[in-house]
């Protein structure tokens, strides 16, 4: 029982730093950045190159944020910014984001294959240790505080600093923002650095967590990210991060009734049912009916 | 003639999924054409498939009836799943329909008659390239002649702006609904014609991947008229046949073209025949998909 | 009484946008709807054409109690609208617009046809709504509009951004489908305008109406001269 609590824990961390940088494009963007999942996939792999090359872990971590950050903006650039020049609805950024996806899902293929890789003997702790009566691992606990911590310093950076406030004042009014002085372009790309490193960061820590990285990883996070967003709220941060636990959490809790092909059945139908009551999610504020 | 029966016995297999794929987009097409993003066809094709795949292997049914079957029973699904979901806009919409596709896909998983993860094998070939071609045919003329119809009229008014046509006395919901269920119909009738053109079917056929893909034919070939999803699934499908040597650079041949298209050709490949529009509606910033 | 608007109450949230408001307008009149911006005239005629539920009151039209029908009903009773924003097809053809606004007629080419030659706009049947002057597509929303040969059509500040020559247009334009006997009502903020062409005007201020009669009572009123004089009105 404690050991499925951890599980979810575990699992809802990683959901919740996956879904975070969905919904940072989303909430200051309005769009659906489906290369995201190639994102996450791409910290994992640049993780695993920087250790192959006797990278140590952590610093491993904080390539891959960097690198798939750099990434981000590069996405944006090349696929998103013209559209947005000539006021393109979101399916065609969604669309682009598609290919985009394409593409850096087969130049890792190319690097790596498409089987599963294992990162370099020994350069993950293997230990374990006892809390309260249970033998957790310290890799996943790791992993966890790694996690719970960039989402506190997201929060952070999002209600304390100059940055947040601009980036809260995009989501409000583009034109606004514009208009008030806001250097909209910097923004923006700060958006997608933060956005795509953290799903890379995520890519890397779920990589290490089952040691088994490979090019097609993000495919199954990216269905659960919209479970994940829906039920918490698009566009809310702190709705992505409540969304992710309730999700975990309700996963496992379901193994218990349901056989295990179903258990995606329930991150779902769960998602179903919010949008059919309550489309908003949890602590969303975005009204997705217009009149 | 000798030598068109040969290409076309080599490459049999890759013509016939330009159909069936052309059909599919053209299931998406009537969606989109509306203003509607869904995500659903791929899993309508998918039970169609496999209940009109069980029909024919199991209670024997005649292939004409089976592929019916199978077609009315995907529609009759999206009925119900339309009327509730239509209340939501834009992505949502997207995602919810996305939802119902993977619910689809689970529950093929668990029942035990689909033969689960291992597919169902076995499915009499029952599928001739004439019967492909015919439906594509067919399908393509009613959709053609319905888009220049008051119905498609409508259906564009709803398209451009929801709320003016309603005021105009379009039934909005019933209009994206009738547009919806004739998608479920054909992306069900191409399920069915998929199912027996194979010998076997899986449930990873009909998920999230190919309802992607199946949008992507749809909006990088274009909206503006039929031979627009037609285009890209001709484009999509016979591509990586034809590149066979770069195999392996097929997907980023794939998705350079669809960034390519979105950046450059807004309203799909299709339009490349009418620069001319096309110019015109970007000076009033209209020249998006939808 | 062609049109019975009676205790129509609107909030949004914690604003109220209107506040037991009653309309009657008499069929072939032509009636006004004036007030400062943000008075509720727009929510008021979104109420009445269906695309906002009103929290409480009854709306009856030619003596059905129409309250709860959506715009496309409505439409199909003979209410037709334009919109303070202009809502065109834009993207469609400008014959195409007026089409879809005869749709429940059955969308007849040849009265589409007609509605743009008495609009003017005949020799621009073919291009695209969105290509249009400003001056146009405003005429073209309101052929739109006609095209369904509504007992009733609500006009949304028609005149907003039009020139003097144009907007002089406009009120010959309503005289004529006044006398041709279309129930018109009109919100606008061109003073000259409304008092020329209505018989009837109503005031609106923070949601309330605060002043109903003909354009020299209202004009003589001070409750009105107040409403507008408390904000700077253009």
């Amino acid at each position: 029982m404690a050991d499925q609590i951890y599980n979810a824990i575990f699992i809802g961390s990683i959901y919740a730093l996956f879904a975070l940088g969905f919904t940072l494009v989303f909430s200051v963007l309005d769009i659906l950045n489906l290369a995201h999942p190639a994102l996450f996939t791409l910290g994992a792999f640049t993780a695993l190159f920087a250790m192959q090359q006797g990278v140590p872990a952590a610093l491993a971590v904080v390539v891959a944020f960097v690198v798939c950050g750099i990434a981000g903006v590069a996405l944006d650039r090349v696929a998103f910014a013209p559209l947005r020049a000539r006021g393109a609805p979101p399916l065609s950024a969604m669309i682009s984001s598609i290919g985009v996806a394409l593409i850096i899902t087969r130049l890792i293929q190319f690097a790596y294959g498409p089987d599963f890789q294992s990162y370099p003997a020994g350069s993950l702790p293997a230990a374990v240790y006892s809390l309260a009566g249970v033998e957790l691992d310290t890799l996943r606990s790791v992993i966890i505080a790694c996690a719970i911590g960039l989402m506190l310093a997201l929060t952070y950076l999002v209600r304390r600093t100059r940055l947040g406030r601009e980036l809260r004042a995009l989501a409000e009014n583009p034109r606004a923002a514009r208009l008030l002085g806001i250097d909209v372009d910097r923004a923006i790309a700060a958006t997608f650095f933060l956005s795509a490193g953290l799903g890379g960061v995520a890519g890397v820590l779920y990589g290490f967590a089952t040691n088994s990285p490979f090019s097609q990883m993000g495919l199954a996070f990216e269905l659960k990210a919209f479970a994940v967003m829906i039920v918490g709220g698009m566009g809310s941060i702190p709705g992505a991060v409540l969304g992710a636990y309730l999700l975990a959490f309700g996963e496992i809790a379901s193994l218990a009734v349901l056989p295990s092909e179903l258990r995606d059945a329930f991150a779902y139908g769960l998602l179903f049912i919010v949008l059919l009551v309550r489309p908003a999610g949890v602590l969303g504020r975005r009204p997705p009916d217009r009149v | 003639m000798d030598d068109i029966g040969a290409f076309l016995v080599a490459y049999q297999t890759t013509i016939g999924t330009i159909g069936i794929n052309a059909l599919l987009a053209l299931s998406v097409w009537l969606t989109l054409y509306t203003g509607q993003l869904t995500l659903g066809n791929a899993a309508f094709a998918g039970i169609a498939a496999y209940s009109s795949a069980l029909l024919t292997l199991k209670a024997g049914l005649p292939f004409p009836l089976a592929l019916a079957a199978g077609a009315m029973l995907a529609a009759a699904v999206s009925v119900p799943l339309g009327a509730t979901v239509f209340r939501l806009r834009g992505v949502y919409l997207a995602i919810a329909t996305l939802a119902f596709g993977e619910v689809v896909r689970v529950a093929i998983l668990a029942i035990p008659i689909t033969g689960r993860g291992q597919g169902l094998v076995g499915i009499p070939p029952k599928t001739e390239l004439w019967h492909v071609f015919a439906s594509l045919v067919v399908i393509a003329y009613v959709c053609a002649r319905l888009r220049s119809s008051s119905v498609g009229r409508a259906w564009a008014a709803i398209r451009e702006d929801e709320v003016a046509a309603a005021s105009q006395g379009i039934p909005v919901r019933r209009y994206q609904l009738v547009a919806f269920v004739l998608g479920a119909l054909i992306a069900g009738w191409a399920g069915g014609l998929a199912a027996h053109f194979d010998y076997a079917i899986q449930p990873d056929e009909f998920g999230f991947a190919r309802a992607v893909q199946i949008l992507v034919f749809a909006v990088v070939g274009g909206i503006p008229n039929v031979f627009g999803p037609i285009l890209g699934a001709l484009l999509f499908t016979a591509l990586p046949a034809i590149l066979q040597p770069l195999q392996e650079y097929r997907d980023i041949f794939q998705g350079a073209i669809l960034v390519l298209v979105i950046v450059f050709l807004p309203r799909g490949l299709v339009t490349v025949f009418e620069l001319r529009r096309t110019a015109r509606l970007r000076t009033m910033g209209a020249e998006d998909v939808a | 009484m062609l049109l019975e608007a009676s205790g129509l109450t609107k909030r949004f949230g914690g604003v109220v946008a209107l506040s037991s408001v009653d309309l009657s307008v008499a069929e072939g009149q032509v009636f006004g709807l004036i007030g400062p911006n943000g008075a509720g005239k727009t929510t008021l005629i979104n109420v009445i054409s269906g695309h906002f539920r009103a929290d409480a009151g009854a709306i009856r039209f030619a003596g059905a109690d129409v309250t709860a029908l959506r715009p496309d009903q409505l439409a199909r009773r003979g209410i037709a609208r334009t919109f303070q924003s202009i809502r065109l097809f834009k993207g469609l053809t400008v014959l195409e617009n007026v089409l879809v606004g005869g749709f429940v007629r059955g969308s007849p080419p040849a009265r589409a046809r007609a509605l743009l030659e008495q609009f003017g706009l005949g020799g621009r049947a073919d291009a695209f709504a969105g290509e249009l002057a400003y001056g146009d597509q405003r005429r073209l929303e309101i052929a739109r509009a006609l095209a369904a040969e509504p007992r009733l059509l609500i006009l949304d500040e028609p005149a907003a951004g039009m020139n003097p020559t144009e907007s002089a247009a406009l009120r010959d334009l309503l005289r004529t489908l006044a006398a041709e006997g279309i129930t018109i009502v009109l919100i606008e903020h061109d003073v000259r305008l409304v008092m020329g062409a209505s018989e009837r005007v109503a005031v609106l201020s923070f949601g309330r109406k605060i002043a109903e009669g003909t354009p020299a009572e209202i004009q003589a009123d001070p409750v009105v001269r107040e409403a507008y004089l408390g904000t700077a009105d253009a």
